[in-house]
């Protein structure tokens, strides 16, 4: 039966995983993520499910810890914050470049540097296009609410799986921070030592005398073959492009005016469509809940009702860019952005539309 | 050429004295004539073959001469990023702790870049064997200053010898990571004589046994040589070997912690 309970979004994570039967966390301590592993530890993992939880030494250990329980074919995790995102880069290329199923969380705060521990979306670019060296992505869900940083525990160790795939979940420090109301799953079993020799045969748990030596590995040092594996890299992405692409909409059917947004900035949209629709504008939400893979077909078919459409970021404008590449100039497309640890009010947003989309 | 004459008669299981273990691989090994590493590949495949633990062994491969040591060790194997094994092990460990986990790891590796990941590993005691390939530079980028390369030693980026006053001083990780309570057996051995062989083998293989006790992390570091990096023919740099590296690391335990 599922549970309902009162919980901030880190500690929701924490606990889906759990229940997800993640095997191992592997994290360093960063606001405003720390909730994190502070839940895990006092949860006491090894005890109630044997999962493991354990305090690296750096971000760069951590996830290196997870790239050796993944290479066995373990349900693993690790969380940070946006400095130590960077970090793991190195790590994740190899995750990527290996082809390892993985469970990365980014609770983004405020940049670029050790920049503010307050919440921001500036990480968009690390986290869709790569990040570290090489041509690899990751998928990446971007949660709105507690409900769905619990829910994308488990959808995102199924996808890593399905895709031997690092799936990372971008959140930011509003939403990891924030308590409200969340459903949470039944507990899952752990992997055991059969199912993983039986599900997972490439994975590294030991030769036996029945297969060849399994050997998990970015390297290969012949070009052609290293063109091959990312040419097959490549294949997977374009067939999670097509299969693995969620969104939501919100008061689209008959709007003029569309608002782009993800995670907290969604959210501040919808009461900024609240505002504008009592003043007789009329706006909807496009909320890609994908980053990678990026709703390009959906904001494609959007151009051909609405007049304009402002993406609402707490960056620079990042993901304006995939935004654009989707309208192709078909309607004008502007970015609106609040950041260094700025949350946009509502209001601010209803004018930024008048200003830069109605009126401009 | 002439022909290799072999006697069918004496080539008979019961006369052969010695093998190659089945636990290397056929593929022909990718370190210079004259290099250490394949005979420490070979004593440590051997002492998992005689202990049977083939099939519960994982090794973690390094960045650097022997980054690709997973085709020559016929074991489930896996590639760390540079200086990451011990992390990388430390994973694997902890969520499979009745398996046995070794890395294989040169010294710009182990006590460079990898210095934190190696201090970390060896104070939690992480219940893995560290078998460290010293040679005193980075061999595969083309023989380069190494943290461990001696004082006044010469290398392509300490080309007029390691200044200390500007470069640093040699690094004994060892001597250092045998002061932190997670490590309960540290030694230094070297593969340069059959004699010597025969000793690191028999560390070998009380460093993958110590896993059994779970008690904490078994070190095993092997001076080697480099006759390329170093510019000498196989044997000379095995003299300057024993003449130059052996005086600043010396041979022997270190730490012997492993009481039943």
């Amino acid at each position: 039966m599922k549970e309902l309970r009162l919980m901030k979004g880190n500690e929701a994570f924490a606990e889906a995983a759990i229940r997800a039967g993640a095997d191992g966390y592997f994290g360093y301590p960063i606001t405003p993520q720390s909730e994190v592993m502070e839940y895990l530890m006092a949860q006491k993992t090894h005890e109630r499910t044997g999962m493991i939880t354990l305090q690296a030494e750096s971000e760069v250990a951590a996830i290196n810890m997870v790239y050796g329980g993944a290479s066995c074919g373990k349900r693993v995790l690790t969380s940070s914050s946006s400095p130590g995102m960077s970090l793991k880069q190195e790590g994740i290329s190899y995750i990527a470049g290996a082809e390892l199923p993985c469970l990365l969380l980014n609770v983004v705060r405020g940049g670029p540097g050790l920049g503010t521990i307050q919440p921001s979306q500036s990480d968009y670019f690390q986290s869709t296009k790569g990040g570290g060296h090489g041509d690899y992505r990751l998928i990446v869900l971007a949660p709105a609410s507690v409900q769905e940083m619990a829910d994308f525990a488990g959808l995102g160790f199924d996808l890593a799986f399905k895709y031997r795939n690092p799936v990372l979940v971008l959140s930011d420090g509003a939403i990891g921070q924030m308590m409200e109301k969340v459903e949470l799953d039944v507990q899952r079993p752990r992997f055991t030592e059969d199912e993983i020799r039986k599900n997972s045969p490439w994975a590294t748990i030991g030769k036996t005398p029945d297969r060849e030596h399994n050997i998990i590995t970015s390297l290969d040092l012949e070009s052609i073959k290293m063109e091959q594996h990312n040419h097959s890299l490549q294949a997977k992405y374009r067939l999670i492009e097509e299969n693995e692409v969620r969104y939501e909409k919100i008061n689209c059917e008959d709007a003029d005016y569309a608002f782009i947004a993800y995670g907290t900035s969604a959210r501040i949209c919808q009461k900024a469509i609240e505002i504008a629709r009592a003043e007789g504008i009329k706006v909807g939400l496009m909320r890609p809940i994908t980053l990678f893979p990026f709703p390009s077909k959906v904001v494609k078919e959007m151009t051909t009702r609405v007049k304009g459409i402002l993406c609402v970021e707490m960056s620079a404008g990042q993901m304006v860019e995939d935004v654009r590449l989707a309208v192709e100039g078909r309607v004008k497309v502007e970015h609106f952005g609040r950041y260094g640890g700025i949350v946009h009010s509502p209001s601010e947003i209803v004018d930024a539309l008048k200003k830069q989309i109605i009126g401009g | 050429m002439a022909e290799f004459k072999t006697n069918p008669e004496i080539l008979q299981p019961e006369n052969q004295v010695y093998k190659r273990t089945e636990l290397l691989t056929d593929k022909a090994l990718s370190y210079c004539p004259g290099c250490g590493h394949g005979t420490a590949h070979r004593i440590i495949m051997e002492s998992i073959e005689e202990m049977g633990i083939q099939s519960e062994t994982i090794g973690i491969a390094p960045v650097g001469c022997s980054v690709l040591a997973y085709e020559f060790m016929n074991i489930d194997m896996q590639q760390a990023a540079h200086g990451r094994a011990p992390a990388v092990a430390t994973g694997v460990k902890r969520l499979f702790p009745e398996k046995f986990v070794f890395t294989y790891q040169g010294d710009g590796d182990l006590a460079a870049i990898g210095t934190a990941e190696t201090i970390h590993a060896c104070n939690r005691g992480e219940n893995i064997t560290i078998f460290f390939i010293n040679n005193g530079i980075y061999g595969m980028t083309g023989g380069q200053m190494a943290p461990t390369t001696l004082a006044g030693m010469k290398s392509s980026t300490s080309p007029y010898g390691r200044d200390t006053a500007t470069m640093g001083n040699p690094l004994k990780i060892t001597e250092l990571i045998a002061n932190l309570p997670g490590t309960i057996y540290v030694t230094r051995q070297s593969v340069h004589t059959p004699a010597a062989v025969r000793k690191a083998k028999k560390a070998v293989r009380k460093a993958l046994e110590n896993q059994k006790l779970k008690k904490g992390l078994s070190f095993v570091e092997i001076v080697s040589n480099c006759n390329s990096g170093w510019k000498m023919t196989p044997r000379q740099s095995n003299d300057w070997m024993v003449e130059n590296m052996f005086p600043f690391y010396p041979m022997g335990d270190i730490k012997v912690n492993d009481d039943k």
